[in-house]
C-alpha cells in the first residue's frame, strides 16, 4: 500500500524518508515539487498526484508536507487518514508535530514509522500500543535515561497487542485519579452583508484526558443528548449503547484522546453570539477606501466574549492602511495582505470599533472583490448548544475518581461577508 | 591513535558538535569556541563520569525537555550537512566521513552496549535523513544477535533497509531469525519474521515460506497476523510461490480473530483479488467480526466485501429503479442524454421483464452486510466512513442510501485534503442521487478560506443539486461567489452558472442576463469565462438575443483573452444573419490583426471568413480572399491545412469536387446546442472511494466493480459447517475468547440472521457437539410455524380449536396456552418481518429452501392478518368469549396469580411467590373487555370501572436471540398491579432458550439505577430446558420518570447487560372516577398543569371506539364513564361530538393524571392533559398524539 514517506519542510528540503519496501529515489518528488511550484499557496497543491510509474498523496500539517508514494490502487482517504495519524503521533508523542522537533527526535520518530507501518500496511496506530513499544520522552526519562546510560526504547516488551481492550494498555497505575472531559463547541457560519445569517452550525468535540488505574468501564451521560445529531466515536465507544440509551459507555484508552465528535442537530436554532457592523468601501476617484467596523455582542449566555480577534484577507491593490481601534490593536501585514485586528476581551459597554482608510495602489483600478471578515472568538464555560454532561460512571473499579467537566465555545469557520 | 584514545576524543567532538548545534539555535557569539564555554558549569560534575557517558549527557540535555536521547541521533545527522561550515571555527579535530564512518565501526565493535547504540542511532538517523550508510554493514549484521533489545530493533532496521543491496551480508543474519522464530515469546517470534520477511533476497524465500506456513498456524493471533503481513512480501519477492501463499491466506482467512482478520484480506486482495471463491465461507464471519477489527482492516474489508457482493448478489434496485426513475426522468429529464435514455429505457424493460419473472427478495447476507457496515458510518476515521458509505451507495436499496450522507458531511469538517477526496465522492454521487445530498445544501456553501481545489468542488456539487426549487438560492450564492479574488474560482463559478442554465430551463435568461452583465466586468478573465459561456447559452435559442451578440461583438476590441475571442468570432459567424450588418466589420477589424492573433482565434476567423461568403459574399469576398491569403503562409501547419481546404470548399473552381455544392449546407448547419455536463458524470463506473476514481483512470492493481449477476449464484456456498470453526485451535484463544467477550457483547448484538462465529463457538463450547442445536432450533421453528398456522385456524374454526388445544396441552404440557402462541407468533412473525427470513443458516440446502417457503407464506399470512384486522379482532372476540368457560381447565396446569383481571379470573388456588402473569389472561380479557365496552358505550350505566388496555400489549425486545447466545428475553407491561409493592410497575419477561443447552440460574445482578429507583428482582429461574419458554415478572419503581433500568441478565455461564424504558403511559394505573368527579379534579390542576394540544384525528379513528381503545393502549388509564351523572334524566341522544375522559394516577407519587378528548367537526379533536406532573403529562400529551394521529 504505502510505498514511502517523504518529509518535506516548507522551503522543499527533504529532512526524513522512509521506505516500507524497496527505495524509490527522492527524484519522485520532483513531480511534487513542480506542483507545489504552480499552486503557489501549500494548501492548494492537489493531495493526489499521478507521476508516470506512482502515485503521490501528501498532506500538509504543520508548515511540512508529508508525501507518500504509492504504486497501486489504495483509497486515498486510507493515506490521507493514516499521514494524519502520523502526524498526530509524532504530535502527541512531543508536544507538536515541526521540523525542529521532528529533526531533534529522528531516531524515534524513524522507530515510529517502522512500528506503525508493516510492508505498508498499517500495524500499530494506537497511541497507548505505541508508548509501550517506544516511549515518548519526558524531561525526568532523558535524565534517568542519560545516568543509567538507558533509551527511549522500551526494555519490557509490549503486550498491548495482546490485550483484549486494545486501545488500552495493560497494568495502569495512578495515585490519584482523575478524569476530564473538555466539552469544545465550535460555530462555523457565515454571515452575509447585512448580518443575517448564511448558514450556521456546531461542531462539538469532547476531548478526554483520563486517568485511572486499571480497568475502568465509564459511562458518561447528557441532560440533553437529544441536541446530538450526527456523532462519530472513538473506537471505544459502544455504539450499541449509545443507539439504544444514548449514553457513552466505554473503557477509555489511557491519557488524551478524542472521545467524539458531534455535530449539532440543524433544526435548533443556532445562537451567534456576536454582531458585526461593517462596511469597506473603496472609491472610484482616488487612491483609497473606507473601512469601519464595529463588533457587538448579541446570544453570549451572560458570559463574555473573549480572544476576540477579525482576520481580513484584503485585496492586493491595498497597499497601506491607516486605522483607530478604540479597543486592541490592529497589524496589516503588506506582504500577505491580512489585517487582523486583536480585540481581546468584548465589553458590552463600550463596543470596539475599527476605522479609518486604506490606501490602494496608485494606477490600479478600484478593486470589486469584497474581502470578508474571518471572526475568531471564545466563550469559556459554556457550550453553546446548550449540551450538558449530567453524570460520570464508573464502573469495574473500587477507588472514586476525581472527575472534571469543561466545557468552552469557539468561533469555527467563522465569517461574514461583506 | 589508538583505539582507546579515539575512543576518549569522540566525546569531545561530539561535545563540540552538540554544542555547535546548540549555538546555532542560541545566538552566534558561542559558535566560534571550539571547546565547552567556560560558564558551562556542569562540566567539573561530569567530568567524574566516564567520557562516553558525559556525552550521552551532554546530547540528552542539549535535546530539551522534549529531546530525549533521540537528539544523539539527531545531531549526529546534523555533523555531515554542517561539517563544511563548521571547519574553520570546529578546530581541527573534526573528522571527514570516512573516519567518522570508522569510527561508527570502533563503537560497533567495542563492547559496551551504550557504545552500540549511540552508533546505531547514528546510523539510523543517517538513514532517515537518506544518507548512504550501506558500507557500514559488516559491522552492523555483527549486532544483530546482541543481547540488547534496543541495539537489536535499531539493527533489524538497518538490516531492513540494506539486506537488498548486500545480499550475501544478510545471509549471515538468518540463522538468528530462524532462531527466533522458535522463541517462547510471541512478541519476538512476530518480530523475527517481520525482519525476516522484509529482507528482500530472493535467495531466502523457501525459508521465508517455511517460516509464514508455520507462523500461519501459531498460537498466537498476534504472530498469526505478523504471517499475514508477511504473505505480500514474499509474493511480490517471488510471484512463483502463489499457489503456496493462497493455501496460507485461504487457511488464515478462516481465522476468526479480530487481529488477523484486516491483515489476511489485505494479504487476499494483493495476492489472489480474483479468488472470490475464497471468501464464501468466511463472509459470514468477516461480516460480523468487522465491527470490532482494527480500523485500517475494516476498510480493505468493506472495499473486498464490496467486490465480493457485487459477485453474489441482485441488484437490490431492480424493481425500483423502474418506478422510481421513470419519475426521476421526467422531472429532470433535461439533464439526461438523450441516447442514454434509450439505453437506460432498454435496461429498463429488461428489467420489467427480470421484475416480472421474479420477484426481488434481498439475501439474508447482503442484509447482513449493509446492517452490519452501518454503525461503522460512525467511525472516527474517515476512511473507514468513506468506505461504508461506497458500500451503500454500491450495493443498498435506493431508498436506504440516504443514510450515509449525513456522515460524508460530517467529514467535510475534516482536514482539507480528506474534504477533497470526499468532495471527489459526493460530486460523483450527487449525479446518480441528488435527493440524498439536497438537505445538506447549505453545508456545501464556500468560504473564501477554502483552497481553490475544494472551493471548484464546491460548487460542482452544488451546481449538481441546483433544481427548479433551490436554484434561486444557489444563483445567489454564485452572486457572491463571482466577486471573489480568487479568479480560477470565479472562472468555475461562472462556467456553474451556465451548467445551471441549460439543466434548468426557468432561469436561463436570468443567467444569461447575469452573466451578460459580467461582461462589463474589469477582470479580463471574468469577462473571458462569461463569453465562453454565454456562447453556449446563446446556442441554445438564438433567435431571441441578437442584441446580446450584437453586444459581444462590440467587446472583441477589448477581450484578449483568446478563447473569449474565438467564441465571439464563432458566435458572430454562426448567427451573421442575425446581424447582418455587424458581421463584415468584424471580419474586416479582424482580417487586420490577423497575423498578431493566437491560432485557436486564426482558425475561427477562417471560419467566421467563409461563413460569410456563403451568405454576403458581394461584401465579403475580398476580405476572405485576403484572410484565406494570410493563412496560406501561417507558421501553423493546421491553419494552413485549413485555409487550403476552406478555399476548395467555398470557392468554385472547375477543379473543386462535388463537395463544393454543399458548402452551405456543411458550414450553416443547424449546430446542436452543447450539452454543459458534470466531469464527474460516468466515474461511478469506478468504485467509489477508489484512486481510479478520483483520478478517474485506472490506477495499476485496480479491481473492476463487476457488474451485477443476472442470477444470484448458489447462496448455499456461504453456509458453513458449523464444528469447523467451533473448534478452538487453542486453549489460550478460547480463554482470551471469553475475556473479550462481555466487553464486545453489545456490539454483537447487532449479528442478526448468522450467527455471529463467536457467539456459535461460545455456545458450541458448552455444548458437546453444534449440530444439534441448528437442528434442534430448525425444528422448534417449524414447530412454532406449524402453530400459528394452527392458530390461524383455530380463530376460524372454533371447534377443531378445541380438539387441538388439547391435544397440545398433551403434548406439551409445559407450553403456554394457545392464544398465547398465537400472540407470541404475531411478534414473532413481526420480528420476523423487520429481519428477513432469519432462519436461513441452517445447514443443508434443503432446509434453508423449506424454510424460505414458510417464511413466505408466514408473510403473507401476516399481511392478511394485517389487512383484515378490523375483522379478525372481532374473530378473536368471539374467541375470547367462548373461552372463558374452558379458562379454569387450563389453569390448573399452570403457575397464575390471583391479581388477575376480575373479570376471567375464577379463584386461583396456586399460590405464587410472586405474581405471574401470561399474556394469555390479558389478552382474552381485554377483548373480552372491549366487546363489553363496546356494548357500554350505548348504555352508560354499565360502564365498567376497571376497563383495561384494549389490545393485547406490546412486547419489548430486551435481549435478542444472537446476543443472547440462543436466549431470548421480550418483556412487556402487564399493567397488573405488583402485589409485593404497589409503587412498582409490573413488567413481565418471557425467556424463551432456543438454544441446545440448558440455560441454568436465569438471575439479574449489577442493577444500576437513577437515584430513588427500586427494583424487585424476578426470583431466579433455576432451570430452563432447551426450547423452552418461561415467564417471570419483575417489579420496578421507575420513580414516574422514564429512566431505564440496566440491569445485567446473568445465567450460569454469560452476562448480558440489558435495560428496560418505560413508556411514560405505563407509569400510571387506572383509577375510576366519575364524570362529576372528573370534573372537579381537573379545574384544581388548571394552569402550568394543564396541557393542551389541537389535533387532527387517524381517519381509522374517528369513532368512539377507536379513540379509547388507542388512548387506553397508549396509556394504563381507565375511561370515565360519559353521562353517567345524569344516570335518571331520561336518555339524552349520543352528542354529537363526544367528549372522553380518561383518569389514572402515576405509580410512584399516586398524582392524578387526567386525560380528555374533546371530538370536533371533521375528525378534528383537542387533547388535554391534566398532570402535577408536567414532565409526565407533556411526554404523555405526546405519546397519545401520536397514537390518535397515526
Amino acid at each position: 500500500m504505502i510505498h514511502s514517506l517523504f518529509l518535506i519542510n516548507h522551503s522543499g528540503d527533504i529532512f526524513l524518508e522512509k521506505h516500507w519496501k524497496s527505495v524509490i529515489s527522492r527524484s519522485v518528488c520532483d513531480y511534487f515539487f513542480e506542483a507545489k511550484e504552480k499552486a503557489v499557496e501549500p494548501e492548494n497543491v492537489p493531495p493526489v498526484l499521478q507521476t508516470p510509474h506512482h502515485y503521490l498523496i501528501s498532506i500538509y500539517r504543520g508548515k511540512l508536507f508529508f508525501l507518500s508514494v504509492i504504486q497501486t490502487e489504495v483509497p486515498p482517504l486510507f493515506v490521507i487518514e493514516f499521514l494524519h495519524r502520523v502526524a498526530d503521533t509524532i504530535q502527541d508523542y512531543f508536544g507538536e508535530c515541526s521540523e525542529g522537533v521532528i529533526k531533534d527526535n529522528v531516531v524515534t520518530v524513524y522507530e515510529l514509522l517502522e512500528e506503525m507501518l508493516d510492508n505498508g500496511f498499517p500495524l500499530a496506530t494506537e497511541s497507548n500500543v505505541l508508548k509501550e513499544m517506544i516511549r515518548p520522552p519526558t524531561i525526568l526519562r532523558s535524565v534517568v535515561n542519560t545516568l543509567t546510560g538507558g533509551s527511549n526504547v522500551g526494555d519490557t516488551l509490549p503486550t498491548g497487542q495482546l490485550s483484549n481492550v486494545p486501545w488500552r494498555r495493560a497494568g495502569v497505575k495512578y495515585t490519584n485519579n482523575e478524569a476530564y472531559f473538555d466539552v469544545i463547541e465550535e460555530i462555523d457560519a457565515i454571515l452575509d452583508k447585512s448580518g443575517t445569517t448564511v448558514f450556521a452550525e456546531i461542531q462539538g468535540v469532547i476531548e478526554a484526558c483520563v486517568r485511572l488505574t486499571g480497568m475502568p468501564d465509564l459511562t458518561l451521560s447528557f441532560m440533553n443528548p437529544r441536541l446530538l445529531d450526527d456523532v462519530s466515536f472513538h473506537p471505544c465507544v459502544r455504539f450499541k449503547r449509545w443507539e439504544a440509551e444514548r449514553v457513552l459507555s466505554f473503557i477509555p484508552p489511557d491519557g488524551n484522546f478524542t472521545l467524539m465528535n458531534y455535530h449539532v442537530s440543524s433544526q435548533n436554532l443556532v445562537a451567534i453570539p456576536v454582531y458585526v457592523k461593517q462596511s469597506i468601501s473603496f472609491f472610484e476617484t482616488g487612491p483609497c477606501g473606507r473601512l469601519d467596523i464595529t463588533i457587538g455582542p448579541k446570544q453570549t449566555m451572560g458570559k463574555t466574549v473573549e480572544n476576540m480577534m477579525v482576520t481580513i484577507h484584503m485585496p492586493k491593490a491595498v497597499l497601506s492602511a491607516n486605522l483607530t481601534a478604540t479597543q486592541g490593536n490592529y497589524t496589516y501585514d503588506i506582504a500577505t495582505k491580512v489585517l487582523v485586528w486583536d480585540i481581546g476581551k468584548l465589553n458590552p459597554q463600550k463596543l470596539p470599533n475599527l476605522r479609518g482608510s486604506l490606501s490602494i495602489q496608485a494606477g490600479t483600478p478600484k478593486p470589486e472583490e469584497n474581502p470578508s471578515l474571518n471572526i475568531d472568538l471564545k466563550i469559556q464555560q459554556v457550550a453553546i448548544s446548550g449540551l450538558k454532561v449530567s453524570r460520570l460512571d464508573m464502573y469495574g473499579e473500587k477507588y472514586k475518581p476525581f472527575k472534571g467537566v469543561k466545557y468552552l465555545t469557539k468561533a469555527g469557520k467563522f465569517q461574514v461577508r461583506t | 591513535m589508538t583505539t582507546m584514545q579515539r575512543l576518549l576524543q569522540l566525546p569531545v567532538n561530539a561535545v563540540n558538535m552538540v554544542k555547535t548545534v546548540q549555538s546555532q539555535v542560541q545566538g552566534q557569539e558561542e559558535d566560534k569556541s571550539p571547546v565547552l564555554t567556560p560558564d558551562n558549569a556542569p562540566q567539573n560534575w561530569y567530568s567524574a563520569l566516564q567520557p562516553d557517558e558525559l556525552r550521552h549527557l551532554r546530547s540528552g540535555g542539549t535535546g530539551g525537555g522534549g529531546g530525549g536521547s533521540g537528539s544523539g541521533g539527531g545531531s549526529g545527522g546534523d555533523q555531515e550537512e554542517r561539517g563544511p561550515l563548521e571547519e574553520g571555527g570546529g578546530g581541527g579535530s573534526f573528522q571527514t566521513q570516512p573516519l567518522r564512518h570508522d569510527d561508527l565501526k570502533e563503537m560497533l565493535d567495542s563492547n559496551k552496549d551504550s557504545l552500540k547504540l549511540e552508533a546505531m542511532k547514528r546510523i539510523v538517523a543517517m538513514i532517515a535523513r537518506g544518507k548512504n550508510a550501506s558500507d557500514l554493514f559488516p559491522a552492523v549484521v555483527k549486532n544483530v544477535a546482541c543481547k540488547n533489545i534496543e541495539v537489536k530493533k535499531l539493527v533489524y532496521v538497518y538490516l531492513v533497509r540494506y539486506a537488498e543491496e548486500q545480499q550475501d551480508l544478510a545471509l549471515l543474519s538468518i540463522s538468528t531469525f530462524q532462531r527466533g522464530l522458535k522463541d517462547p515469546n510471541q512478541l519476538i517470534r512476530a518480530s523475527a519474521l517481520r525482519v525476516l520477511s522484509s529482507i528482500r533476497v530472493t535467495i531466502i524465500v523457501p525459508i521465508m515460506m517455511l517460516a509464514i506456513k508455520e507462523a500461519a498456524s501459531d498460537m498466537s493471533p498476534y504472530v498469526r497476523k505478523t504471517a499475514a503481513h508477511a504473505i505480500p512480501k514474499l509474493y511480490s519477492l517471488d510471484p512463483e510461490q502463489k499457489d503456496q501463499l493462497i493455501e496460507v491466506i485461504e487457511k488464515l482467512l478462516a481465522d476468526k480473530t479480530t487481529l488477523v482478520a484486516g491483515s489476511v484480506v489485505m494479504a487476499f486482495e494483493e495476492v489472489c483479488p480474483e479468488r472470490i471463491d475464497l471468501i464464501h465461507k468466511n463472509y459470514r464471519k468477516l461480516c460480523n467480526l468487522l465491527i470490532d477489527v482494527e480500523e485500517w482492516g475494516q476498510v480493505v474489508i468493506i472495499n473486498m466485501l464490496t467486490r465480493y457482493a457485487r459477485t453474489q448478489f441482485l441488484n437490490p434496485n431492480i424493481n425500483e429503479s423502474l418506478l422510481e426513475e421513470g419519475a426521476d426522468k421526467t422531472f429532470y429529464g433535461s439533464d439526461e442524454d438523450e441516447d442514454e435514455d434509450e439505453e437506460e429505457k432498454e435496461k429498463k424493460a429488461e428489467a420489467t421483464a427480470m421484475a416480472k419473472r421474479k420477484p426481488y427478495v434481498m439475501d439474508p447476507d447482503h442484509r447482513l452486510l449493509l446492517r452490519n457496515t452501518k454503525p461503522l458510518l460512525q467511525s472516527r476515521n474517515a476512511a473507514v466512513v468513506m468506505a461504508v458509505a461506497q458500500l451503500y451507495f454500491h450495493l443498498a436499496p435506493k431508498a436506504e442510501v440516504g443514510v450515509i450522507a449525513k456522515a460524508l458531511v460530517r467529514l467535510l469538517r475534516s482536514h482539507s485534503e480528506v474534504q477533497y477526496v470526499v468532495l471527489q465522492n459526493v460530486a460523483t454521487m450527487t449525479i446518480k442521487r441528488r435527493g440524498m445530498f439536497e438537505p445538506y445544501l447549505k453545508s456545501f456553501y464556500i468560504r473564501s478560506t477554502d483552497p481553490t481545489q475544494i472551493k471548484v468542488l464546491k460548487l460542482e456539487v452544488l451546481t449538481n443539486l441546483a433544481n427548479e426549487t433551490n436554484i434561486s438560492t444557489i444563483l445567489r450564492e454564485f452572486q457572491t461567489y463571482i466577486k471573489s479574488m480568487d479568479k480560477d474560482f470565479v472562472a468555475a463559478t461562472i462556467q456553474a452558472i451556465g451548467r445551471c442554465a441549460t439543466n434548468i430551463g426557468e432561469v436561463r435568461d436570468t443567467c444569461l442576463n447575469g452573466l451578460v452583465q459580467l461582461l462589463s466586468n474589469r477582470d479580463e478573465l471574468v469577462v473571458a469565462e462569461s463569453v465562453v459561456v454565454i456562447k453556449k447559452l446563446l446556442q441554445m435559442q438564438p433567435e431571441k438575443h441578437s442584441d446580446i451578440i450584437k453586444h459581444m461583438a462590440k467587446l472583441i476590441d477589448n477581450i484578449q483573452v483568446p478563447m473569449a475571442r474565438a467564441s465571439i468570432l464563432w458566435l458572430i459567424g454562426e448567427y451573421c444573419e442575425h446581424v447582418p450588418k455587424i458581421a463584415p466589420d468584424v471580419l474586416r477589424k479582424m482580417a487586420k490583426s490577423f497575423t498578431n492573433e493566437e491560432d485557436i482565434v486564426k482558425l475561427q476567423i477562417i471560419n467566421l471568413a467563409a461563413k460569410l461568403y456563403l451568405t454576403n459574399s458581394k461584401q465579403t469576398k475580398l476580405l476572405t480572399q485576403y484572410v484565406l491569403n494570410l493563412a496560406k503562409y501561417d507558421q501553423n501547419y493546421d491553419i494552413r491545412d485549413r485555409a487550403r481546404f476552406i478555399r476548395q470548399l467555398i470557392v468554385p473552381t472547375e477543379k473543386s469536387g462535388a463537395l463544393s455544392k454543399y458548402a452551405k449546407k456543411l458550414f450553416l448547419a443547424l449546430k446542436p446546442a452543447p450539452v454543459l455536463e458534470s466531469p464527474f458524470k460516468d466515474r461511478d463506473h469506478f468504485q467509489l472511494g477508489s484512486l481510479s476514481h478520483l483520478l478517474n483512470a485506472k490506477a495499476g492493481g485496480y479491481q473492476e466493480l463487476p457488474d451485477w449477476p443476472e442470477a444470484a449464484p448458489d447462496p448455499s456456498v456461504r453456509n458453513v459447517e458449523v464444528p469447523e470453526w467451533t473448534k478452538c485451535s487453542s486453549r489460550e484463544k478460547r480463554k482470551e475468547k471469553k475475556v473479550e467477550k462481555p466487553f464486545y457483547s453489545d456490539s454483537e448484538g447487532e449479528s442478526g440472521p448468522t450467527e455471529s462465529a463467536d457467539s456459535e463457538s461460545d455456545s458450541a463450547s458448552r455444548s458437546e457437539s453444534a449440530s444439534p442445536s441448528e437442528e434442534s432450533r430448525s425444528a422448534s421453528e417449524s414447530e412454532e410455524s406449524e402453530e400459528g398456522s394452527e392458530s390461524e385456524e383455530e380463530e376460524e374454526e372454533e371447534q377443531e380449536k378445541d380438539k387441538k388445544k388439547k391435544k397440545k396441552e398433551l403434548s406439551k404440557p409445559v407450553q403456554e396456552s394457545e392464544s398465547e402462541q398465537s400472540s407470541e407468533e404475531e411478534e414473532r412473525k413481526h420480528e420476523r418481518k423487520s429481519k428477513p427470513r432469519v432462519q436461513t443458516k441452517s445447514d443443508s440446502e434443503s432446509e434453508s429452501d423449506e424454510e424460505e417457503e414458510e417464511s413466505e407464506s408466514e408473510s403473507s399470512q401476516s399481511e392478511s392478518e394485517e389487512s383484515e384486522s378490523e375483522t379478525e379482532v372481532r374473530k378473536k372476540k368471539k374467541a375470547a368469549e367462548s373461552k372463558p368457560p374452558l379458562k379454569p381447565v387450563k389453569k390448573e396446569n399452570k403457575k397464575e396469580s390471583k391479581k388477575e383481571m376480575s373479570l376471567l379470573d375464577l379463584d386461583d388456588f396456586n399460590p405464587a411467590p410472586s405474581p405471574q402473569v401470561t399474556p394469555v389472561n390479558t389478552f382474552l380479557s381485554n377483548s373480552l373487555v372491549t366487546d363489553l365496552e363496546g356494548l357500554s358505550l350505548s348504555d352508560s350505566v354499565l360502564a365498567p370501572a376497571t376497563i383495561a388496555p384494549s389490545s393485547a400489549l406490546k412486547n419489548y425486545e430486551l435481549l435478542h436471540r444472537i446476543t443472547g447466545e440462543g436466549l431470548s428475553v421480550e418483556y412487556c407491561f402487564s399493567r397488573q398491579p405488583f402485589s409485593p409493592d404497589a409503587n412498582m410497575v409490573a413488567v413481565q419477561m418471557q425467556f424463551t432458550n432456543s438454544a441446545t443447552s440448558e440455560a441454568k440460574n436465569l438471575h439479574m445482578e449489577d442493577v444500576k439505577l437513577q437515584s430513588g429507583m427500586r427494583v424487585k428482582e424476578f426470583p431466579e429461574i433455576e432451570l430452563l430446558p432447551a426450547g423452552e419458554t418461561a415467564t417471570a415478572v419483575m417489579g420496578i419503581d421507575f420513580c414516574d420518570s422514564t429512566q431505564a433500568a440496566n440491569f445485567q441478565l446473568c445465567t450460569h455461564t454469560r452476562k448480558f447487560f440489558v435495560s428496560i424504558q418505560p413508556p411514560v403511559g405505563e407509569l400510571m394505573r387506572p383509577i375510576f372516577l366519575t364524570e362529576n368527579e372528573f370534573k372537579k379534579e381537573q379545574g384544581q390542576l388548571m394552569g402550568m398543569n394543564e396541557i393542551t394540544e389541537k389535533l387532527t384525528l387517524d381517519v381509522k379513528c374517528r369513532n368512539e371506539h377507536a379513540i379509547v381503545q388507542r388512548v387506553t393502549t397508549a396509556a394504563n388509564l381507565s375511561r370515565v364513564p360519559c353521562g353517567s351523572d345524569k344516570e335518571c334524566s331520561p336518555p339524552v341522544p349520543p352528542p354529537k361530538h363526544p367528549v372522553h375522559r380518561f383518569a389514572g394516577r402515576t405509580v410512584t407519587s399516586g398524582s392524578l393524571v387526567l386525560v380528555t378528548v374533546a371530538t370536533k367537526e371533521e375528525g378534528g379533536a383537542q387533547l388535554t392533559v391534566n398532570c402535577e406532573k408536567m414532565v409526565i403529562g407533556t411526554m404523555l400529551v405526546k405519546d397519545i398524539l401520536l397514537a390518535l394521529t397515526q
